[in-house]
């Protein structure tokens, strides 16, 4: 059954610059510099919050039990309700998607929703790694997980080797055109990205994302306080979240079927048929990089085992491309883990506000924004335009 | 310490020129009994005779390994318990350059793959060796290399590695995730998850 939502609007985005050591700041000096800058981008103060969403990886990374409760007076949120949300790395899509559905079902008229992580003080890939009673214990981080996977597509898609390493490449240069980003690598060439060792065969070094300090906040609001705004907000025109077991017999790990159901689901609310003609940027979660590609066809930019040649042929690259993919670097140039998937969203609502500076896609009206986590098996998709639904 | 109104951090006269504290490493561990579920200590102990058994499922015969008692898809129980053979074949795999601290015996690059046994449904994880990295295959037959007799226990590390058996490889379109639907009745090859609707 589908109800009548409320109509929901970004109406600020605030960023801290990723890096591999925020040592200036605390997690809650972290996080309340990416509120700020929500906050004032939406011209807005504490008191015209009325709830917080908060999103991060799972607690062990950093080793500090619930945060989201010592974090409370850092946010404003004191005698204000919080929601701390859980999904592993697709987490900052679900923490938008949670925040919006507080005003989509009318509970609240502004929320405040924040994602970050603090890589420097935890070890993500051996957390990932912990040895379990009844399998052996080979599987080493991420990496050791989607590289089977990236593997299988290679093998049934025919993609020529490199084309990972044009991802990476590709990410690496937008990233020199945002300032946020953490990796900036000036003087990188394909050369090396392709030369890069491997770690985790057939992904190199280069075409992994990095571990970053960083956090990414939004403000969102209904209606009322969209058309209020002063400055150009963005409209929420679709909002998805499925996931699946992580294995099962007949898996298509590949091309999960939670994720074709999410796609399906978030262009159908967004009134959109041809995903490729009708979306104009998209910031999807690709910590590595063959993940673009299969993550084009699994959305439906691309048929099957064909999206290798829109990234061979340039259409995902911010210059030339007709559907630019991750115009921000993405997460292969900046990975606050918790905040990386409310990164996607946020530069999906600032590319249809047109705000989104040297990155801007021009005339960009609808943007998508991706997150994916676990075993590729949690899924959050939003369709933002410049536009009111 | 108090902030002054410029944000300059006033220290006692006790702590002047002392280098100050960036961060701190505090490692943390956690050591546990691990007590096992029914079908954990079926399947554990089962190691121990160097017999491997997994759960099939009264829906459709797929059978599960590690045994969890349950076939996650339907939500329905499994009690029958299957033994299975120790060959297979590699579904997928990583070659692996990162060495995982503290974990001895493994010098990289090591082979870890997906690995399903003849008549599974699921793959389950393990070493492939006894060829060169780069000769490991999707689809590729393997069979298990055992501990000795007199060093076997309640442990899936009873299989050190799996190792080519030299038959001929599994097809792509049958490999892996991929073999379970290969299997069923009326079944089109690689049909992904369709068959879950």
């Amino acid at each position: 059954m589908t109800v009548a939502k409320q109509r929901t609007a970004v109406l600020g985005v605030g960023q801290t610059k990723y890096q591999s050591t925020r040592g200036d700041v605390s997690m809650a000096g972290l996080v309340r510099e990416a509120a700020l800058r929500a906050l004032a981008d939406a011209g807005m103060e504490w008191a015209d919050v009325d709830a917080v969403v908060i999103g991060k990886a799972p607690d062990f990374f950093e080793g500090v039990m619930m945060p989201e409760l010592y974090l409370a007076d850092a946010l404003g949120c004191v005698g204000k309700p919080v929601l701390r949300v859980h999904t592993a790395g697709s987490v900052g899509g679900s923490t938008a998607l949670v925040a919006a559905s507080l005003i989509q079902g009318g509970i609240h008229r502004r929320v405040l929703t924040l994602g970050f992580e603090k890589q420097s003080e935890s070890n993500a890939t051996w957390a990932l790694s912990l040895p379990q009673p009844f399998s052996v214990s080979i599987n080493a981080g991420a990496g050791g997980y989607f590289s089977p996977i990236i593997r299988q597509y290679m093998a049934r898609s025919g993609a020529p080797e490199l084309i990972g390493c044009m991802v990476a490449f590709k990410d690496r240069q937008h990233a020199l055109r945002n300032p946020y980003a953490h990796l900036r690598q000036h003087d990188l060439t394909f050369d090396q990205v392709v030369e890069a060792p491997m770690l985790w065969d057939p992904i190199r070094y280069s075409e992994t994302c990095p571990s970053s300090d960083g956090a990414c906040a939004m403000v969102l609001g209904d209606e009322v306080s969209g058309d209020a705004a002063t400055g150009p907000v963005a409209w929420v025109h679709g909002t998805a979240m499925r996931s699946e077991a992580n294995n099962f017999p007949g898996r298509d790990e590949v091309n999960p079927q939670a994720s074709r159901d999410c796609a399906a689901d978030v262009f159908r609310q967004a009134g959109i048929s041809d995903p490729r003609a009708e979306i104009d940027v998209v910031e999807m979660y690709v910590p590595f990089s063959w993940y673009e590609p299969m993550w084009l066809e699994s959305i439906g930019f691309a048929e099957r085992d064909a999206g290798w040649r829109m990234v061979e042929e340039g259409a995902t690259h911010l210059d030339g491309g007709d559907l630019p993919v991750n115009c921000s670097g993405g997460v292969l140039s900046s990975n606050p883990i918790g905040a990386s998937g409310m990164i996607r969203f946020a530069e999906a609502a600032l590319q249809v506000r047109g705000m989104a500076g040297d990155h801007q896609v021009d005339g960009a009206r609808r943007a998508f924004g991706h997150a994916y986590g676990g075993g590729a098996q949690y899924f959050a998709m939003w369709v933002v335009g410049a536009e009111k639904p | 310490m108090s902030g002054a109104p410029d944000g300059e951090v006033r220290l006692p006269a006790s702590l002047r020129g002392v280098e100050p504290v960036q961060s701190v490493r505090t490692p943390i561990r956690l050591e546990y009994d691990y007590r096992p579920s029914a079908s954990a200590e079926s399947y554990l102990r089962a190691y121990a005779d160097k017999r491997i058994i997994g759960h099939r499922s009264p829906v459709d015969g797929a059978v599960f390994i590690p045994p969890r008692g349950v076939d996650p898809r339907h939500g329905v129980a499994i009690s029958e318990e299957v033994d299975l053979p120790d060959t297979g074949h590699v579904g997928n795999f990583c070659v692996t350059h990162l060495p995982i601290p503290g974990r001895k015996g493994l010098e990289v690059p090591y082979v870890s793959a997906w690995i399903h046994l003849d008549g599974a449904a699921v793959g389950f994880l393990g070493l492939v060796r006894g060829c060169p990295t780069d000769e490991v295959r999707i689809g590729m037959r393997v069979r298990a290399v055992w501990k000795p007799d007199d060093e076997l226990g309640t442990t899936a590390e009873n299989i050190l590695h799996w190792e080519p058996t030299g038959e001929p490889d599994v097809p792509l379109e049958r490999a892996g995730n991929r073999s379970f639907h290969a299997s069923q009745p009326d079944a089109g090859g690689d049909t992904g998850g369709e068959a879950d609707a």
